[in-house]
């Protein structure tokens, strides 16, 4: 399968050069337009894998949805603000840099070296191919989450309702600071204003 | 499906290796929030790869957990910072030392 190892190969050339690109980036915006990138490849990577749904749901909500999330927020905070360079704790991006390199060598020899630890009772993928003919890759899934994984589902439904409930009430907070700190001086300025203009008149 | 899992285990690795260098190392909160991101992507890599290596789909049913774990961190993460900068005009994590202020 010649095809699969070129799609594989542009597919791991693209993700790990955004995700590097990303390191590099200057700009804010230009870092979620490589995350986006990463993601999109990631997407090819479950295909490749035989995760059609989890392919389809990876570009639709994350590539989607949540890149879209963070756009949003850069324009609203602005996009054109410099990092600063100054550091408050000296040596510590040499340092994470180095822990990161010790890390990523670890990951790899794991993958390479100590596969047959996790993989003990495995399957294969021919196994997959299967599920993903017979009762098809999303019958499959919806199984499993709505049988094996009810529990944690619901749980999940829990996790986002705290998230919205939560984001509610720092919303609600900006609007009760209107009436707070900073935005209150703004607002007692201008009624010192209006108070001036009235007794101006 | 005929590549080893090992390459792919490996891009994960690489990526959620990058992904810890640029949480330590950027500045700008809405980045280092992308990188957790980034990790949170890789680890979704490795799911999808351990689904296939042990021919089943609960690996693909995790990613989905991982997925709204990622959203609900991020909608709230986002709010926070924009709290934060509309009350400090910065989203330099370094600005944001004290706990109360």
């Amino acid at each position: 399968m010649t095809v699969e190892y070129i799609v594989f190969g542009v597919m791991f050339v693209v993700a790990l050069g955004s995700s590097l690109a990303m390191l590099f980036a200057k700009n804010a915006v230009h870092a979620a337009l490589f995350l986006v990138a990463t993601q999109i490849a990631l997407a090819i990577a479950f295909l490749l894998q035989g995760a059609f749904f989890v392919a389809a749901i990876q570009i639709i909500l994350y590539a989607g949805a949540i890149m879209v999330l963070f756009l949003f927020v850069i324009m609203l905070l602005g996009v054109d603000r410099q990092e600063a360079l100054v550091e408050p704790l000296p040596g510590q991006r040499p340092l994470a840099i180095g822990l990161g390199a010790l890390l990523a060598t670890e990951i790899l020899w794991i993958a390479f070296r100590g596969l047959d630890l996790v993989a003990a009772g495995g399957g294969g993928g021919e196994a997959l191919t299967g599920l993903n003919r017979d009762p098809g890759n999303v019958k499959a899934l919806a199984g499993s989450l709505f049988g094996k994984y009810t529990f944690p589902f619901e749980a999940t439904s829990v996790l986002l309702v705290v998230a919205i409930v939560g984001v509610m009430m720092l919303a609600r907070r900006i609007n009760a600071l209107s009436s707070g700190d900073r935005v209150a001086e703004t607002d007692a300025a201008r009624e010192d204003l209006v108070a001036g203009r009235r007794g101006a008149a | 499906m005929s590549i080893d899992p090992s390459y792919y285990l490996a891009l994960a690795g690489l990526m959620f290796a990058i992904g810890v260098v640029g949480t330590l190392t950027r500045r700008n909160a809405i980045v280092i929030f992308m990188f957790i991101e980034l990790m949170l992507n890789a680890v979704n890599l490795i799911f999808v790869t351990f689904a296939r290596m042990w021919g089943n789909v609960d690996g693909q049913v995790l990613v989905f957990f991982v997925l709204v774990v990622a959203a609900a961190e991020a909608v709230v993460g986002l709010a926070i910072i924009l709290v934060i900068a509309r009350r400090r005009e910065t989203s330099n994590v370094d600005d944001i030392s004290m706990l109360k202020w």
